[in-house]
């Protein structure tokens, strides 16, 4: 029997806490911008590319930003690991089976 | 008939057809059959793997219904649609390689072979089949309808030619092909729709004049449809917000989607796929439900929501290209159901028929009844369409909501934290259930959330409290 987790599980599991982060960043944007700029009269909406601000920030530039931080998350930070083989080799500090 | 738009929507079925059929002759025999006509080897690329996710979630609500209620309701249902973006990355990350490794180390097909290897009980496999067989199925009956629907306003045929052509059209493929003609298809299907976006939005900013008049326009009629809280003033934040867990994060949820995330050939597959899915999901969000709020400019006075898309853009668009932003609803609604056909289909086989009745079953046999039980589900729905009985209608109702209070805990837990074991997972799906139904039919809405978040924090408590009863904790180190 086997002692241990499978190191790919770490690696897994860091990147399923910084997928979460993201999209806890992610609503507070939206949430930020959404009801932060837009709960204001109308009157004293301002415009941008003919858009209310609140809603250029939050859904378009959101959109645009959070499409960004994905690409820099898995470019970065996200390992790639071997999904097949049975015994992968334990790197540096990895798990003793 | 206008024979400008049906050629273009002609065109894209048969093209789809065609794929889908051709992409059949690849099924393999042998030992690894299941394997490759439910999950298609495991073998999908990055841009598959996004534009499966993307399309299968994506529904007929995503490109009719949504932007329906947004020229209704302006830019606080845009807002609200943008929750669904977190879709686009948030299942593929939280399920993670874990999820895909696991799933090869146990040999797992299915979402219902994850939770038997996790859970090792057949009440969970038997509860976790049931829901996934009758809510899927309805929820399926209704997308269905839809296509049928679609069809007949645009061609002017008969709602049951029209459901025979839509019908007819899907089945072949998927009985024929399996996981890799659904998903082939399925990329085919998200480019047409994504194509449908852009030339859909460019037509409605054109045919208004530009955003800036449009917009004042908008604020000119009712200023309201240009707060984030909708022209009747009806959308709360909370509400609002709640939408994040309905249309948001709750979707790793879904089996149909969560089936996805074992399908990917490595790690690269699924990092583009994030990408890629992102982007995607974001843009057909936020074109289509511009499009929709623009639309109130330029055909003010719609009453039926569900008619907003259709004539927006027979008004903006010459014939051929609305006959191509047409097919965009329809290709939604086929890839969302051509993948529920094959998850049931699966459940019946592989979980319930090869689990509990004949483990032992030869692999030609297995090979013809996979064949045979997807026609004979994908016929019985054709039937249940032409006349959707109420019980079927009423069941759709919880098909989402139902379907991710259920599952949502099982498998996220059951990734994550070991002390998990089948008494809170058994608890979890059916509180999740449960109290989905009755609060949805005696307190919806409940607090000014949306019904779903209840349900899904109560099964959140069910499956903790189950799970410090006795019970086996896995004993292999798979998990």
């Amino acid at each position: 029997m086997k002692k241990g987790t499978d190191w790919r599980y770490r690696v897994s599991n860091k990147e399923a806490i910084m997928g979460t982060v993201l999209a806890i960043l992610n609503f507070i944007w939206w949430y930020a911008f959404a009801y932060g700029l837009g709960g204001r009269p109308v009157k004293e909406y301002t415009y941008i590319l003919g858009f209310p601000a609140w809603f250029f920030y939050s859904c378009i530039v959101g959109f645009v930003v959070f499409t960004v931080l994905v690409w820099i998350m898995v470019k970065f930070f996200f390992k790639e690991v071997p999904f097949d083989t049975e015994e992968p080799k334990p790197k540096e500090g990895g798990d003793v089976r | 008939m206008n024979w400008d738009v049906i050629l273009p929507l002609a065109f894209f079925l048969i093209l789809v057809f065609l794929v889908g059929i051709y992409t059949s002759r690849h099924i393999k025999s042998g030992p690894s059959f299941l394997q490759d006509y439910f999950l298609a080897g495991r073998e999908l690329g990055g841009f598959v793997l996004a534009m499966t996710m993307v399309a299968t979630y994506g529904s007929a609500s995503s490109f009719i219904g949504g932007p329906g209620a947004a020229y209704q309701l302006g830019l606080g249902w845009v807002l609200l649609a943008m929750a669904q973006l977190v879709t686009g990355y948030f299942t593929l990350a939280v399920l993670g390689k874990k999820f895909a490794i696991v799933a090869r180390k146990i040999n797992a097909v299915t979402l219902i072979d994850f939770l038997k290897a996790r859970y090792e009980s057949k009440w969970v496999v038997i509860l976790s089949a049931l829901s996934i067989v009758i809510f899927l199925f309805s929820a399926m009956a209704a997308q269905w309808v839809g296509g049928g629907r679609l069809i007949e306003s645009f061609t002017g045929l008969s709602y049951t030619t029209a459901l025979f052509i839509f019908s007819g059209s899907v089945l072949v493929y998927v009985i024929a092909g399996g996981f890799r003609a659904v998903v082939i298809t399925d990329a085919i299907q998200g480019v047409v729709m994504v194509i449908g976006t852009v030339i859909i939005l460019a037509g409605t900013i054109i045919a208004g004049g530009g955003i800036e008049n449009i917009m004042g326009e908008l604020r000119a009629e009712n200023p309201n449809l240009i707060t984030p809280f909708g022209s009747d003033q009806s959308l709360t934040p909370l509400y609002v917000s709640s939408f994040w867990i309905l249309v948001g994060v709750g979707v790793v949820g879904l089996p149909q989607i969560s089936v996805r995330a074992m399908s990917y050939r490595n790690a690269k597959a699924m990092h583009r796929a994030m990408i890629i899915g992102t982007f995607v999901v974001g843009f057909i969000m936020l074109g289509m439900h511009l499009a929709g709020v623009f639309g109130r400019v330029i055909l003010p006075g719609i009453d039926v929501p569900d008619k907003v898309m259709p004539l927006l853009a027979l008004e903006v668009l010459p014939g051929w290209l609305a006959g191509i932003v047409l097919a965009a609803p329809l290709a939604a609604v086929m890839s969302t159901v051509d993948s529920v056909l094959l998850l049931v289909s699966s459940a019946i086989i592989k979980d319930v028929y090869i689990n509990y009745i004949k483990p032992d079953a030869e692999e030609q046999f297995v090979k013809k009844l996979s064949f045979g039980i997807t026609a004979v589900v994908g016929l019985s729905v054709f039937a249940m369409a032409i006349h959707p009985p109420d019980l079927l209608i009423w069941l759709n109702l919880f098909a989402f909501g139902g379907l991710e209070a259920a599952f949502i805990w099982p498998i996220i837990m059951g990734l994550y934290w070991k002390r998990g074991n089948a008494n809170g997972a058994i608890a979890s799906i059916l509180v999740g259930v449960g109290s989905y139904m009755y609060l949805h039919l005696n307190y919806p809405n409940l607090w000014g959330m949306h019904t779903v978040v209840m349900p899904i924090v109560l099964s959140f408590f069910a499956y903790i409290v189950g799970s410090f009863t006795k019970g086996d904790r896995p004993q292999t180190n798979t998990f």
